[in-house]
C-alpha cells in the first residue's frame, strides 16, 4: 500500500462513518406545538428538501393543525403522506397547505413524502 | 364524551395582515356555540368547530362580518375538489418545465457524446487539441448542470441540511463527482500527467446521466397523473348548477354551492341530479352507474332518494335537497377513496423500513467501493476505475421504485374499485381481501333481494280478512322486514287499519301486542313455544309444507291460540347464482348464514349451489359464526347488509357491506359495495388479488433490481468476468426502473370485471 492508498482508505472510512452518524445518529430538530387561544395545537412546517421541524410534539386528544409551507418546486416533496391518519395531500409549491387531525393515541407517527424519502414524525404525548 | 361538534371552513375576504386574522379569530371564538376557531392568514381560511345547536354557518358568517371582514360564498365541498384545480395547474406547469429541462440536457448530451468519442479514432485525435476540446466539452456540460440538473443539487443540499438524503442526493453526488474530476482534468491536466495518469474527462457521463434521469422523471410524472385519473373523474362528476324552484314557483339556475337544505330542485330528462335529496313530485328512471356501477337505470318515484351526480333519464321530477356539499354520497365516496389512497398497506412495511435507510446506506457502499477499487486496482488505472464505479453505484440505486411500488398500485385500484361501485376503506382491507379463502354470506339481502313478500296466508276455520287486520295492526309497529311484507300484503288486500297497543319486539323471534283487547303474537315457532302455545296438527302439516317450499313461516296466535300461518318468501337475486359460482371458481368456499330454519336454508343453499350453511342463527350469534370459521383456520370475508351484521362485519377478517348498506354497516366494513348484488364481492376479491399481485411484483422487482444492480455497479463481476457497468447504463437502468414499477401499477387500470 502506498501513501495515497492509505490516505484514500482513511478518508473514505472516515467519510462513511460520518455519513452513518450524520443521517442516523445525530440529534434532530424538535418542535412542540403551540396551542392557540382556541385550543388547537398549531405547528408551522417548512418543506424544503425535508421537513423543518421534522419532529413535532403534540398532546393527545386535542386537535392539531399542521401548516405545511412548501418552499420549493422539487417534485420530491409534492405529496405528503400520513398513513396513520389516512392522509394523502398534494402540497402546491410556495403555498401553505393545512392538514388537520385529531391524535387519539399516544405514539410516534411518521409522515413522509410520496416516495418515503423525506421523513418527519409526529410524537403524540 | 364531548357533544358532537361540527366543523365549518370559511373563506375570509379582506384580511391584509396577520393581525386581521387574529381579529377574525377572536370574533369567531367569542360567538356563541363556537368551541374553537382558527384563522389562517396565508390561506385566508377560517376553520371553526362549533356546536350545531348553538351556532350555524350563518351565525359564524355574522361574527366575521362583525369583525369587519366578509365571507366568500363557497360550497362546503370536498376538500379534494376545491384543491384539485390549483394543483392540476401547478402540476401541468411543473411538467412543462421538466420537459424543457430534459430537452436541453438531451440536446447537449447528443453533442457532447460524439465529441467525447473522438478518442476512439486515434488518427483524428492526433489533429485535435486535447485541452481545447476539454474546455469545449466543459462549456457544453455547464448548462446541463446549471439548468437541467440544478434541482438535483439544490434538493440534495436542502436535504443534507435536514439530515435527510433522497434520490437527488445520489444523483447530485454521482454527477458532481464525475464533473469535478473532469473539471480538474481540464484545468490542471499537468497534475494528472505528472503522476502518470491520463487526464480523462467524464463530461459525457455527467450530461448523459442527467438527461436520462430527467427522461425517467418525465415519464414518471406522466404516468403518475394517470394513477389518480379515476379520482379526478369522480370529482368531475359533481354538477355545477341546480335548477331551484323558489317558493313563488320561479325556476332559477343557481351555482351548486348556493343550494340549501330544503330547497326544491327540478330535474329534467337528460340532466344531472345536482345533489342528494328525496323526490317530492314526479317519477323517472335514473342512471346511477357513476356511483354504484349498476348499469341499469333505477326507477324512482315520489319519496325515493336521489343522489347528486347521477343522470336523470326519462321523466322530470322535483326533489327536496336533503344533503349538500361534503355530506353528499358523491363527496363521501370521494372522501373514502381519498382516505384509502392515503393509507398504508401492511405489505409495504418492509419497503418503508428499507427506504428510510436506503440512501445513506448506498452512499456508504459507494464510498467503500471507491476505497476498495483504489486499493486493489493497478496503480495506473485505479483512480478512474474507483471513480467510475463510485458514480455507477450512486446512480443505479433507485429508492423510488421501492417507494412507488405499493402506493401507486393502491391509488389505481381504489380508484378503479370506485368506478365499479366497490369502495375500499383502506389499503389494509385490500390486502385482507386478497387473503380471503372463505366468504360468509348473510342470506337475506345478499343472496336474496331481502325484500320478502307474503305468498301464503292460511287461517283454517278462521275469519281470514279479520285476522289479517289484527296481524297488520301489530306489524305496522314493527320495523322488521318480514313485518313490512305482512303490512304490504294486508294493504294490498285492502284491510282497514286497527290500533295496536303494548307493542313488544322479541329479538330473533317475532313481536307481540294487544289489538282490540286481544293478545296477538306473530313470529317464528320458538316465539309460540316460548309462550307455551301448541300448534294444531292441521297447522303443523301446513307449516311443514310451506317450509318444504323454502318459505319462511310466520305463526300467528291470538288470545293464546295458534290460528294462522303466513308463508313468506324472499326471492333469490338473479345475479346470486352466477356470482357464487364465480367465487367458487376463484377457489373460495362460500358459506351461507341465515336466521331461517334448516329447511329454508337448505332450499336456498341448494338453489344457489352452496353446500355449507348455518341455519337459525340469531343476530347476536352472527359474529360467533364468523369466529367459528376463523377457528378452523380460515380467512373469512363476511358479506352483510344490516345493522345487526355490524359485529359480524367487524369480527371478520374483512367485512363487505352490500348495497344500500346502512351507515353502521359501512362503518364496520372494510369494503362497501354500492351495487346490491354479489357480483361486487367477486369484483372486490378479484381486484384485491390483482392489486396485491401487482404490488408483490413491484416490490420484488424493486428489491431485486437494487440488490443486483448495486453489486454489479460496484464492480463485483469484474474479478470474475471482467464486466464493469458504465455509469451511463446505470442511469438508463435507474430511469427505467421507477417507470417500470409505475407502468406495472397502471396495468391495473385495465381491470375489468365483466
Amino acid at each position: 500500500m502506498d501513501t495515497s492508498q492509505i490516505i484514500v482508505t482513511i478518508v473514505g472510512l472516515g467519510l462513511a462513518a460520518f455519513v452513518v452518524w450524520y443521517f442516523f445518529f445525530s440529534a434532530r430538530q424538535t418542535a412542540s406545538a403551540v396551542s392557540s387561544s382556541s385550543g388547537v395545537q398549531e405547528v408551522d412546517i417548512t418543506v424544503k428538501g425535508g421537513y423543518s421541524p421534522d419532529i413535532i410534539e403534540v398532546e393527545r386528544g386535542k386537535p392539531v393543525q399542521l401548516s405545511f409551507y412548501r418552499d420549493e418546486e422539487n417534485s420530491c416533496s409534492e405529496e405528503l403522506l400520513m398513513p396513520d391518519f389516512s392522509i394523502r395531500r398534494d402540497l402546491p409549491a410556495f403555498k401553505t397547505t393545512l392538514v388537520e387531525l385529531l391524535p387519539e393515541k399516544a405514539g410516534t407517527f411518521t409522515f413522509t413524502c410520496g416516495m418515503g424519502m423525506l421523513r418527519g414524525s409526529l410524537v403524540v404525548k | 364524551m364531548e357533544p358532537a361538534t361540527k366543523t365549518e371552513t370559511l373563506d375570509i375576504e379582506g384580511m391584509t395582515c396577520a393581525s386581521c386574522a387574529s381579529a377574525v379569530e377572536k370574533s369567531l371564538s367569542r360567538a356563541p356555540g363556537v368551541q374553537s376557531a382558527m384563522v389562517n392568514f396565508a390561506t385566508e381560511k377560517a376553520t371553526v368547530h362549533y356546536l350545531p345547536g348553538q351556532a350555524s354557518p350563518a351565525t359564524l358568517k355574522e361574527a366575521v362580518v362583525n369583525a369587519g371582514y366578509s365571507v366568500m360564498e363557497r360550497a362546503p365541498d370536498t376538500s379534494a375538489a376545491e384543491r384539485s384545480d390549483e394543483i392540476d395547474r401547478q402540476k401541468a406547469l411543473a411538467y412543462q418545465k421538466l420537459k424543457r429541462r430534459f430537452w436541453v440536457a438531451a440536446g447537449l448530451a447528443l453533442i457532447i457524446m460524439p465529441l467525447s468519442m473522438l478518442m476512439l479514432w486515434p488518427a483524428l485525435m492526433a489533429r485535435v487539441n486535447m485541452p481545447l476540446l476539454n474546455y469545449a466539452l466543459l462549456l457544453l456540460t455547464l448548462p446541463v448542470l446549471a439548468y437541467s440538473g440544478r434541482e438535483f443539487y439544490v434538493s440534495a443540499w436542502n436535504g443534507f441540511k435536514h439530515r435527510s438524503a433522497n434520490m437527488d442526493t445520489l444523483i447530485a453526488v454521482g454527477t458532481g463527482a464525475a464533473f469535478l474530476y473532469s473539471l480538474a482534468a481540464t484545468v490542471v491536466p499537468d497534475f494528472f500527467t505528472s503522476r502518470g495518469l491520463m487526464p480523462e474527462v467524464y463530461y459525457d457521463t455527467t450530461a448523459t446521466i442527467i438527461a436520462l434521469i430527467l427522461l425517467g422523471k418525465v415519464l414518471e410524472l406522466r404516468a403518475k397523473t394517470q394513477t389518480s385519473a379515476a379520482m379526478r373523474s369522480l370529482i368531475g362528476l359533481q354538477a355545477k348548477t341546480a335548477r331551484v324552484v323558489r317558493p313563488d314557483g320561479q325556476e332559477v339556475d343557481v351555482p351548486i354551492a348556493q343550494v340549501q337544505l330544503g330547497d326544491i330542485v327540478l330535474v329534467r330528462p337528460g340532466e344531472k341530479v345536482a345533489t342528494d335529496g328525496r323526490i317530492t313530485a314526479g317519477q323517472s328512471a335514473v342512471d346511477e352507474a357513476m356511483l354504484t356501477g349498476e348499469s341499469l337505470p333505477v326507477e324512482k318515484k315520489t319519496g325515493d332518494p336521489v343522489f347528486g351526480a347521477t343522470l336523470n333519464k326519462t321523466g322530470s321530477f322535483r326533489f327536496e335537497v336533503t344533503k349538500v356539499g361534503a355530506d353528499t354520497m358523491l363527496s363521501q365516496i370521494v372522501k373514502l377513496v381519498e382516505d384509502a389512497q392515503g393509507s398504508r398497506a401492511p405489505i409495504q412495511r418492509l419497503a418503508d423500513k428499507v427506504s428510510a435507510i436506503f440512501v445513506p446506506t448506498v452512499v456508504v457502499i459507494a464510498i467503500l467501493t471507491f476505497v476498495l477499487w483504489f486499493d486493489l486496482a493497478p496503480a495506473d488505472t485505479r483512480l478512474p476505475l474507483a471513480l467510475v464505479n463510485f458514480v455507477a453505484v450512486l446512480i443505479i440505486a433507485c429508492p423510488c421504485a421501492l417507494g412507488l411500488a405499493t402506493p401507486t398500485a393502491i391509488m389505481v385500484s381504489t380508484g378503479k374499485g370506485a368506478e365499479h361501485g366497490v369502495l375500499i376503506r383502506n389499503a389494509e382491507a385490500l390486502e385482507k381481501a386478497y387473503q380471503v379463502n372463505t366468504v360468509l354470506l348473510d342470506k337475506t339481502g345478499t343472496i336474496t333481494k331481502g325484500e320478502p313478500a307474503v305468498t301464503d296466508f292460511l287461517a283454517p276455520g278462521q275469519d281470514g280478512p279479520r285476522l289479517l287486520q289484527l296481524v297488520a295492526a301489530l306489524e305496522r309497529q314493527s320495523e322488521h322486514p318480514l313485518a313490512e311484507a305482512v303490512v304490504r300484503h294486508a294493504d294490498a288486500q285492502g284491510s282497514s287499519s286497527l290500533t295496536a297497543t303494548g307493542f313488544r319486539a322479541v329479538e330473533g323471534k317475532g313481536a307481540a301486542a294487544t289489538v282490540e283487547g286481544q293478545a296477538v303474537l306473530i313470529g317464528n315457532r320458538r316465539l309460540l313455544s316460548d309462550a307455551g302455545i301448541d300448534l294444531s296438527p292441521e297447522l303443523t302439516a301446513q307449516a311443514e309444507e310451506l317450509l318444504g317450499q323454502a318459505k319462511t313461516v310466520l305463526y300467528v296466535a291470538v288470545a293464546g291460540q295458534a290460528v294462522a300461518l303466513l308463508g313468506v318468501a324472499d326471492t333469490v337475486r338473479d345475479t346470486s347464482v352466477a356470482a357464487i359460482k364465480e367465487l367458487q371458481a376463484l377457489g373460495i368456499e362460500v358459506v351461507m348464514m341465515t336466521g331461517d330454519n334448516p329447511q329454508t336454508a337448505a332450499q336456498v343453499a341448494g338453489q344457489v349451489g352452496i353446500t355449507r350453511y348455518f341455519a337459525e342463527v340469531l343476530p347476536a350469534d352472527k359474529a360467533g359464526k364468523v369466529k367459528e370459521l376463523q377457528a378452523e383456520g380460515r380467512i373469512v370475508a363476511m358479506v352483510g347488509d344490516g345493522i345487526n351484521d355490524a359485529p359480524a362485519l367487524a369480527q371478520a377478517d374483512i367485512g363487505l357491506a352490500i348495497g344500500s348498506g346502512t351507515d353502521v354497516a359501512m362503518e364496520a366494513a372494510g369494503i362497501t359495495l354500492m351495487r346490491s348484488d354479489l357480483h361486487g364481492v367477486v369484483t372486490a376479491i378479484e381486484l384485491s388479488r390483482q392489486t396485491i399481485r401487482t404490488i408483490k411484483q413491484n416490490l420484488f422487482f424493486a428489491f431485486v433490481y437494487n440488490s443486483l444492480g448495486i453489486p454489479v455497479a460496484a464492480g463485483l463481476l469484474y474479478p470474475f468476468f471482467g464486466i464493469l457497468l458504465s455509469p451511463m447504463l446505470a442511469a438508463a437502468a435507474m430511469a427505467l426502473s421507477s417507470v417500470s414499477v409505475l407502468t406495472n401499477s397502471l396495468r391495473l387500470r385495465s381491470f375489468n370485471n365483466h
